[in-house]
């Protein structure tokens, strides 16, 4: 490519060597060798997964999609050990483009499935930063519990996260969201909403 | 009787022709548990009913556990190879053998007390038999088994009704357009992978309703619509063709006989190579596979960009098996007012490489067009099925129409060999499914078990 293309407009970066560093990125990083213990960094994480939830019960998709980097991605795989996506279709698998698909059907009027919206709340926790080979990039598992609340209804998703962060100056930018339903395997009653 | 429908609260003793009308079917089929339990056996099992994909059970001894209606069942090849369907029940009290969804085994042992079933369904042994003082050899201790079972092209059906018609007679214009589906895979076959898995607090009905209704698509599916054209002003991507006058559109629905249904979407696409290719929304990763496989491929890389394309046809197999795009999409229901509706992917198989190399590319651009539709379409679909569920509550206004089309003349046509085509949003489909649904109701067929071997 001469030019780097828009991600917003093409997706040119999701390549056969994308989806193979996707795959080993998120294989075997729970390692408690790798445990990041430094109480500042900790901390960072949990601010910034807090915010991450607060904008999507907040339905602040706008702002939410400015936490991620340009070719970024958002993944809900179907199984649980997350599968290769090459392979098997997953309960979403959003590139930059897709994601802001995700977020127009949203706001069109006409997503019946979220008119009305869905009431959330999540609970964020057990937050855990782990290192990667890159000093600028790190893999943060969180557990989650997403009580929604939508047509007189409750449910809840639970679940854990992996973000693959990367360090800016002013915080992190999100290069891949993972999403690990407990029930990912399972007939899911109403999945629009934002995970 | 109840609001002069004919209803009476005995089971089995529903007036169907009261029910189930020309032009429109009484709420009661979609809310009342009674109707649905006589479905579980007079519809579910009464008649050829879809079970799994022979791709699911590639091996002697690979096994899927499934349902057929709320019978849990495990699909399954033998140790010769013979495809079973076993009752997933202990002969002894009655617990699951099989508890896992998938995977191999020559035997099945029950966790409770320890009964052991060889996967031809024969009892092979019990702790402490000598405390038995019958023979458990008798064949009322082997695994109960769905006495029909067959397959046409990977699509593996059984019923109960041992009578039944061969599957090949019974699905009749049906097995020509599967064919045509599959034959536009290399090979002619295609293997399940993952599935978008999605339930609705609903009737099961309410879906295959859905399945070949080209009449909701402009509305239901708005924000898809809309969603599929913000980047590409001018272009006419994904459904498009339902906006505007969908009824003068070529595509049109087509009624098979014994609940099938077919919605053709074909005709409003050029037929040429590329041109499925040409008017799919777009998906994660697409520019840059295109380029990969153009350079690969050349000439013939329209063929390979329209597998990873959706293909444009509902065939709709009564009561279950929706095969839509690439999906092989499966109805089970679990009560009168719930229903899974899964939505396996299917991958291209490529053995005669036909697609010089390039099968794995289709393949992963195929997984991500597959994600659109239960991603951003059939979750309004399930809202508005839960919602006609809702509305169906209010018992004095029972009617739920289904007449669009009847009546016109010219509209709907019978061909020489009975199948009745109309355009694609008329709800001919329906009545001639409920007319088929009401003889199965009316009068089911006797179900039977049998036992091995």
């Amino acid at each position: 490519m001469a030019s780097s293309p828009d991600p917003s407009r093409t997706s040119h970066y999701v390549t056969d060597a994308y989806y193979a560093d996707l795959v080993a990125d998120f294989s075997d990083w729970q390692a408690d060798d790798k445990l990041v213990t430094d109480a500042k960094t900790r901390e960072d994480c949990r601010a910034f997964l807090t915010r991450e939830a607060r904008l999507l019960d907040a339905h602040s998709y706008e702002d939410w999609l400015g936490l991620f980097t340009g070719e970024c991605l958002y993944w809900v795989p179907a199984t649980p050990a997350g599968g290769d996506p090459r392979h098997e279709v997953a309960v979403c698998l959003d590139d930059r483009r897709r994601l802001e698909d995700r977020v127009y059907r949203l706001r069109t009027g006409a997503a019946w499935s979220q008119l009305p919206m869905s009431r959330t709340v999540r609970m964020v926790a057990n937050v855990e930063p782990f290192a990667t080979a890159d000093a600028g990039i790190l893999m943060v598992r969180s557990n989650f519990a997403i009580h929604e609340f939508r047509a007189g209804e409750n449910q809840v998703l639970a679940g854990w996260c992996a973000h693959r962060l990367q360090r800016t100056a002013s915080g992190f930018e999100i290069l891949v969201k993972q999403v690990n339903l407990l029930a990912c395997d399972q007939n899911l009653r109403n999945p629009s909403i934002i995970l | 009787m109840a609001n002069g429908s004919g209803l009476t609260n005995a089971p089995g003793a529903w007036d169907w022709d009261a029910l189930v009308q020309d032009d429109r079917v009484h709420r009661a089929i979609y809310t009342d548990p009674a109707i649905f339990d006589a479905e579980m056996t007079a519809v579910f099992g009464g008649t050829w009913t879809y079970v799994a994909h022979d791709s699911q059970i590639p091996r002697n001894n690979d096994f899927v556990t499934t349902r057929l209606g709320l019978r849990p069942v495990i699909v399954l090849r033998d140790r010769d190879g013979m495809i079973r369907v076993l009752f997933n029940r202990c002969t002894h009290r009655g617990a699951t053998i099989c508890r896992q969804a998938q995977g191999s085994a020559r035997v099945f042992q029950c966790a409770y007390h320890g009964w052991t079933f060889f996967n031809t369904g024969e009892l092979s042994g019990v702790p402490w038999p000598e405390g038995y003082a019958t023979d458990l050899r008798e064949e009322k201790f082997n695994l109960a088994q769905v006495p029909r079972v067959e397959a046409y092209r990977g699509f593996i059906f059984a019923t109960l009704n041992a009578g039944a018609v061969p599957l090949a007679d019974h699905l009749g214009p049906m097995t020509e357009i599967i064919d045509q589906w599959l034959d536009r895979h290399p090979g002619g076959r295609v293997k399940l992978c993952e599935a978008n898995r999605l339930k609705y607090k609903g009737n099961w009905k309410l879906a295959y309703d859905n399945a070949a209704d080209g009449y909701h698509v402009k509305f239901s599916h708005r924000s898809l619509l809309e969603m599929e054209n913000r980047l590409k002003e001018g272009e006419e991507k994904g459904m498009s063709f339902y906006k505007d006058a969908p009824d003068e559109a070529p595509m049109y629905v087509q009624y098979l006989g014994n609940g099938n249904h077919f919605k053709d979407k074909r005709p409003n696409v050029e037929n040429r190579p590329g041109a499925l290719w040409e008017i799919e929304g777009v998906h994660p990763g697409m520019e840059h596979f295109e380029a990969s496989i153009r350079q690969r491929l050349g000439d013939r890389a329209e063929l390979a960009l329209d597998l990873a394309s959706s293909e444009p046809v509902n065939i709709n197999v009564f009561p279950n098996l929706l095969i839509l795009g690439n999906h092989i999409q499966v109805l089970q229901p679990r009560a009168v007012d719930e229903t899974d509706s899964t939505w396996y992917g299917t991958a291209v198989i490529d053995e005669e490489d036909t697609l010089e190399g390039a099968v794995d590319e289709v393949n992963t651009l195929r997984m991500r067009t597959m994600e659109s539709f239960p991603n951003f379409g059939e979750v309004d679909d399930a809202t508005n099925f839960e919602e006609i569920q809702h509305g169906l509550v209010a018992e004095e206004d029972p009617w739920v129409y289904m007449h669009r089309g009847l009546g016109i003349p010219g509209r709907v046509k019978t061909d020489d060999r009975g199948l009745i085509t109309a355009p694609a949003t008329d709800e001919v489909f329906m009545r001639e499914t409920y007319r088929y649904y009401k003889e199965l109701m009316a009068d089911p067929p006797k179900l039977e078990i049998r036992r091995a071997p």
